[in-house]
């Protein structure tokens, strides 16, 4: 049964990827979240993480930084803020948001959430572009 | 008459003028090539956002998120979106004519704007009327930073009850020729209507309604701005793009009429030395 789910990803920027695959997991909001054929129409949002798919015997990877995701009668469609195949990652670039996100999070005021929380989503994003990157 | 030398002085400025407004026309030409693809390229993701909104909201009432409840527009904040630079024709005097009309439609409210552009502030401060801030936001900013600080910064605002309502007023791009400017709604938020009769799919739903509207709706005011932007920006370079040409055809015109002006002269300027040199071969003779 190869390809059984069709899987867009789009981002404000580009169209990134539209494929036929067999099954995927996404950052879902409440842990990761895999993807079979015939899965029930759903929508949710996805946290900052990794996107994978596997197609035949082969597993591929997307980061995706946050966004949301679309399931419907074998259709995926995946809303990202961003997303980079690891290929497209410049590590010297996620080390040096890493560095700058850890020490942001460091001279944050604790008592602003706002601005922690948007200095640990950079964190992460950065993290998962590293994790993905490695994996090349 | 001018001299000979006044109408080659002139043609040769002339010359260098067309010089510069074709190399204008062609940058704009590359630029708005850019511009387009990426407007065509964010659209998947707009129409995607829109149709999950409409579906969403279509199994919500109106009241079950602050920034879909309407109440009676007494503030309104307005981005309005022009251009940092001039020479592209009649851009941005359209803008200005839209921007005067929408203030004459809402006399009684108070209407704040914000700038991106420094052409809309400019105009503004001249007649010092309605701005939220002095410094106009500049195309200097990637426009998903505009679009992210814009859309936080009114949904703020509404939330806050500092504001009733908010708009957008921008160019939008049918092609190079033609760029149409449009006012369009922000907030409250008024998604699409799906179709009564459509049956609407069982969905399932992470981490809950609730939470997904408050996560996509003030998204979906920042791409609905970020994909304005675009418009604007390829508006912008085809309505450059356009001037550039015309202003080049222009200066064409008048240099074939300056060249023809010029040989009359030097005609005139040959028979009056001949005339000259036969008349005084007859005194002489």
């Amino acid at each position: 049964m190869a390809g059984d789910i069709s899987l867009r990803v789009v981002t404000p920027v580009r169209l990134v990827l539209e494929e036929r695959v067999d099954e995927l997991t996404a950052p879902g909001p409440l842990g990761q979240l895999g993807i079979l054929p015939d899965h029930a129409a759903l929508m949710t949002t996805l946290d900052i993480g990794q996107l994978s798919y596997k197609q035949g015997g082969s597993t591929s990877v997307v980061t995706l930084a946050g966004g949301y995701a679309e399931v419907l009668d074998n259709v995926v469609t995946v809303l990202a803020d961003a997303a980079e195949f690891p290929a497209e990652i410049d590590t010297a670039r996620a080390e040096n948001a890493r560095a700058r996100a850890e020490r942001a999070l460091e001279e944050t005021d604790p008592t602003d959430e706002e601005a922690l929380a948007a200095a640990s989503a950079a964190l992460q994003r950065a993290l998962v572009r590293l994790e993905t990157a490695a994996r090349r | 008459m001018p001299s000979l030398k006044d109408i080659r002085k002139r043609i040769a400025s002339v010359r260098n003028t067309q010089q510069i407004t074709k190399a204008m026309k062609m940058v704009a030409a590359a630029k708005l090539r850019r511009a387009h693809d990426a407007a065509v390229e964010s659209r998947p993701y707009a129409e995607k956002m829109r149709e999950l909104l409409a579906n969403l909201s279509a199994r919500v009432s109106e009241d079950s998120h602050p920034l879909l409840v309407a109440r009676e527009e007494k503030r309104i904040d307005v981005v309005f979106v022009t251009t940092d630079r001039g020479l592209c024709g009649g851009y941005n005097s359209n803008l200005f004519r839209l921007a005067e009309n929408f203030l004459r439609d809402h006399p009684e409210q108070e209407v704040s704007f914000r700038f991106v552009g420094r052409k809309g502030a400019d105009f503004y401060r001249r007649r010092g009327r309605g701005a939220m801030d002095d410094s106009p936001v500049t195309w200097h900013l990637p426009p998903e930073e505009i679009a992210a600080a814009a859309a936080g910064r009114f949904i703020g605002r509404y939330l806050r009850g500092e504001s009733d309502g908010a708009y957008i007023l921008y160019s939008e791009f049918h092609s190079a020729l033609s760029q149409k400017p449009t006012v369009a709604r922000l907030l409250p938020v008024a998604p699409a209507k799906v179709d009564e009769d459509q049956h609407l799919t069982e969905y399932l739903l992470e981490p809950s309604i609730g939470d997904l509207l408050s996560n996509l709706l003030p998204k979906s005011v920042e791409v609905q701005i970020y994909q304005a932007l675009l418009e604007a920006v390829a508006g912008e370079h085809g309505a450059r793009m356009t001037a550039m040409e015309s202003a080049t055809s222009n200066a064409s015109d008048l240099i074939s009429h300056l060249t023809l002006q010029m040989n009359r002269a030097r005609q005139a300027a040959i028979t009056k030395e001949l005339l000259e040199v036969v008349s005084t071969a007859e005194a002489l003779g």
